[in-house]
């Protein structure tokens, strides 16, 4: 029957893919766009309450509309120092974290040893250990090698905690790069550092992307890490001034809470726009390596 | 070449795993040797330096307590909806629905879904107390459907909460499996709808098993990370009401830093890391079987 449909249009089997033809990107449509409603109704209570004068936690439309929320959370104490010491500690955990993992996925991913798989095994726990379980002794430790409330041994910890989950992932989005472009550029003379520059890393963008955009959002929805080993409060990231932010006043304000959760989603949003142009590169990447 | 060489080289191949390791090695294994150590003495947090060890009667007292037991099935719960079920199928729908989908569409859907991951966890979870409130969306919509409205975070709040982390974090799977797909030729999938394999055939024969390295993967992340959700249940449900969505993070940090019983919080947390290693090791043999066939 199919094959039948599929000789009937040879102009499209010929060089785009046969996809499932109008009926089936209707259908596709309408999947997503329900998927889509599901997902986008509970951020409607932070859409409306932000801008709404008098929000509580029910829903309701903004009344009266206004930007006062807005207002009162933009300030240097309540937004601003919070947002760049986040973007100070997460950024600075990421490109830690990215640069390690690379590192180590090399390795992993290109020789074969048999300390692969117990190394890979030992990381898997890791990634599962509950950061809460472990705060404690990493406090004690932090107060006996002196890196307590430092922004350094804060980005020190936070990259090692994403390490063990970007090491992993790095290493299977590696996988997927044949090791035969790489074989190319050895006997061409290139050393393995230089493959994994010029070859290996411009192929694996759409992997690293996934990788960086998801350790720079888990840090910077992380509260407990900076909440323990950080104790200045001009020090504290976003994650941790949120909740500041509920003790300040006795009642909750929640139309402010909603301002300020809405900018403090902006950043996440913003790296994950630009690098989303990149992901797109992900749809040609199958074709550039079969090439 | 002689052996000497050949050895230095194989120290020299090492070389690039240096600096994750020695973060590792400082960061993480230190603690969990400590924590290893105190999961097996009586250690309080109040209390000074007096801890003595007590074998293993921290993980007795576990075993025999009942909220242990309710904490343990809970999280089982937790992990298979949100997470094994959830987040995985969902994410690989929506995966393989972006690539029949309309560009404007797809653009629109994923926005809203990693938009939901984006959300810091705390938010997160007000978002969802809003949602599932008397008063919230969800009511409102079920009185529109003339559905009887509930108290979701009083009758069902593990559903609840498996719900919130199920709409938290599917852009996670979503975004590996489209990475994934992105790779498999479609060449292949052309040719096996030229030998007449519809959709459903397609997918289960061709897409699915040559993605089966990404799936495996994707489910022990997820499975690892839904193990230890801690901020999300906290913010809606503190674990409540008398117990019924506390998970074994919430249960640890409720007896480690609450009752101050640090010896046995962190037996607890041991419990949850050996949960994680098994559901480890079960991904790790699809892995290996997968490795055999080929």
């Amino acid at each position: 029957m199919t094959v039948v449909q599929a000789r009937e249009v040879p102009g499209r089997a010929v060089r785009r893919p046969v996809r499932r033809g109008p009926a089936g990107r209707v259908a596709a449509n309408t999947a997503l766009s329900v998927v889509g409603f599901a997902f986008v109704v509970p951020m409607v209570w932070v859409l409306a309450a932000a801008f709404n004068g008098t929000a509580g936690l029910s829903v309701s439309w903004p009344d009266p509309w206004t930007f006062e929320n807005f207002r009162a959370v933009l300030n240097v104490d309540t937004t601003y120092r919070p947002m760049l010491n986040g973007l100070v500690l997460c950024g600075g955990g990421t490109l830690l974290t990215m640069a390690a993992a690379v590192l180590a996925a090399y390795p992993l991913s290109r020789y074969r040893s048999r300390w692969n798989r117990p190394f890979l095994l030992t990381i898997l726990f890791a990634t599962g250990l509950p950061i809460t379980a472990i705060m404690v002794p990493v406090y004690g430790l932090f107060v006996q090698i002196n890196l307590i409330d430092t922004v350094l041994g804060t980005v020190l910890f936070m990259a090692t905690s994403a390490l063990p989950i970007s090491i992993w992932l790095t290493k299977n989005f590696m996988d997927g790069v044949p090791i035969e472009l790489e074989e190319a550029a050895w006997t061409d003379g290139a050393s393995p550092m230089q493959a994994l520059r010029h070859i290996i890393l411009p192929l694996m963008w759409p992997g690293m992307s996934v990788v960086a955009i998801y350790t720079f959002i888990g840090l910077w929805g992380n509260f407990f890490v900076p909440f323990v080993l950080l104790l200045s409060n001009d020090q504290l990231p976003a994650s941790v001034s949120i909740f500041t932010f509920f003790g300040q006043y006795g009642q909750i304000v929640y139309g402010q809470l909603a301002a300020y959760s809405l900018l403090y989603s902006l950043p996440a949003l913003v790296l994950y726009l630009f690098l989303a142009r990149r992901l797109g590169g992900a749809f040609s990447f199958g074709g550039a390596v079969k090439g | 070449m002689t052996s000497v060489p050949l050895e230095r080289t194989r120290v020299l191949r090492g070389l690039p795993l240096v600096p994750a390791v020695g973060l590792m090695l400082v960061f993480l294994a230190g603690p969990i040797l400590y924590c290893l150590y105190s999961a097996f003495t009586d250690m309080a947090l109040t209390g000074s330096s007096g801890a003595s060890f007590v074998g293993l009667e921290n993980f007795r007292k576990a075993f025999a307590s009942d909220e242990f037991g309710r904490a343990l099935r809970y999280t089982l719960l937790f992990t298979v909806v949100s997470a094994i079920v959830g987040q995985n199928i969902l994410g690989m729908a929506l995966a393989l629905l972006m690539r029949t989908g309309g560009r404007v569409v797809r653009t629109v859907v994923s926005a809203i879904v990693i938009g939901a991951w984006v959300l810091p966890e705390v938010v997160a979870g007000y978002l969802w107390l809003a949602f599932l409130g008397d008063e919230g969306p969800l009511n409102q919509i079920l009185g529109v459907l003339h559905l009887p409205e509930q108290d979701w975070l009083f009758s069902l709040p593990i559903l609840a909460v498996s719900l919130a982390n199920i709409w938290r974090g599917t852009a996670f799977s979503m975004l590996v499996y489209s990475a994934a797909l992105s790779e498999v030729p479609r060449e292949i999938e052309e040719a096996a709808t030229m030998d007449g394999a519809g959709p459903v055939r397609r997918l289960a024969s061709v897409t699915i098993p040559m993605v089966r390295r990404t799936i495996a993967t994707n489910l022990m992340l997820i499975t690892l990370q839904t193990l230890s959700v801690f901020g999300l249940i906290w913010t809606m449900t503190r674990g409540g009401p008398s117990g019924a969505s506390t998970t074994l993070p919430l249960y640890a940090y409720q007896q480690a830093f609450q009752l101050s019983q640090l010896g046995y919080g962190t037996a607890l947390a041991l419990v949850l890391l050996g949960l994680g290693g098994v559901f480890s090791l079960i991904y790790l043999r699809m892995l290996r079987s997968e490795e055999a066939v080929r």
